[in-house]
């Protein structure tokens, strides 16, 4: 017997559901440490911020301490630490997933321009480093202790008898 | 060898491998020449034969008699304090510093190499003070 179908095929409607973003996972809060696993900022020690709207985590150096600016990194290439620092004095809530986004440049076309000598690199915009000083400042001022500043700065490192699956972060 | 520790009726081990890990026992029995009647009561080691090759002899004996009930094994083993013994002895010491460096946070291991720089680092100097020159 030939399962029944029906003469004219009809779409079967899906409803779509909102997308969550990602689950924080370690306990992570804002002000927690990460260690950095991957790109140019590996084993380095920075700050969670907050989880933007897209699910990737928005982390700073601070800059002054490490070198990581505002950064947006997704959370299976951090490792999060049990250490806490107090973030409460820094404003980051305008900064979301546009903030990140390129400029886009009107570009003609033509043989020309596809064959000209590049331009030079845009600047970083002001706007971005004010608003990192801004960002840092509400942070690395209420560090006080030297070895939390001493600890953020030095990058993590692996060494003879460490195994990450027995390491407690 | 000086003090040679012997198997004998009375001996606390401590267990290193297997299910009991990391408590300590009284032998209170030998079954043959690889394995031990031991028993645990007041440290949660059921009376069981256990493998020689899985204990660690202490330096604590105590005058338990062979097969002797797990009851009154138990009331030697709290009358002699054994575990306030054990974590007083060096080796019991030592097995408490191991756990506390398992559970070291990154945090903590970051200040741990921060003194132990600043240890060798007052070391080499003062050793640089006494080296003899050639």
């Amino acid at each position: 017997m030939v399962k029944w179908y029906p003469t004219e095929d009809v779409q079967k409607v899906r409803v779509k559901r909102a997308n969550k973003p990602t689950r924080l996972r370690g306990g992570v809060s804002p002000g927690q440490v990460l260690i950095l696993l991957a790109g140019k900022h590996q084993g380095k020690r920075v700050i969670f911020l907050k989880q933007l709207e897209g699910g990737l985590l928005l982390v700073t150096g601070p800059y002054k301490f490490n070198g990581v600016p505002l950064k947006r990194v997704p959370q299976a290439y951090t490792v999060p630490t049990s250490t806490k620092v107090n973030v409460s004095g820094s404003d980051f809530s305008k900064i979301n997933d546009a903030y990140f986004a390129k400029e886009k440049e009107n570009a003609k076309k033509t043989e020309e321009a596809f064959f000209a000598p590049k331009k030079e690199k845009k600047p970083f915009s002001d706007a971005k480093k004010a608003m990192q000083k801004s960002v840092d400042a509400g942070i690395a001022g209420k560090i006080t202790d030297p070895t939390v500043k001493k600890y953020l700065k030095t990058k993590f490192r692996l060494r003879n008898g460490m195994f990450p699956h027995t390491l407690k972060f | 060898m000086a003090h040679a520790r012997f198997v004998e009726i009375g001996r606390v081990a401590y267990v290193n491998f297997g299910p009991e890990k990391g408590k300590l026992c009284v032998i209170v029995d030998v079954v043959d020449n690889k394995r031990a009647l031991v028993d645990g009561p007041s440290t949660g080691v059921a009376r069981q034969q256990m493998p020689f090759s899985r204990i660690s002899l202490t330096e604590i004996v105590l005058p338990v008699k062979r097969n002797q009930k797990s009851s009154n094994v138990a009331k030697i083993f709290d009358s002699h304090e054994v575990v306030k013994k054990w974590n007083a002895s060096t080796a019991g010491k030592h097995i408490e510093h191991s756990l506390r460096r398992a559970n070291l946070t990154d945090f903590e291991r970051f200040k741990l190499m921060v003194a132990q720089k600043k240890k060798s680092l007052a070391l080499k100097k003062e050793l640089k003070k006494v080296a003899v020159k050639h």
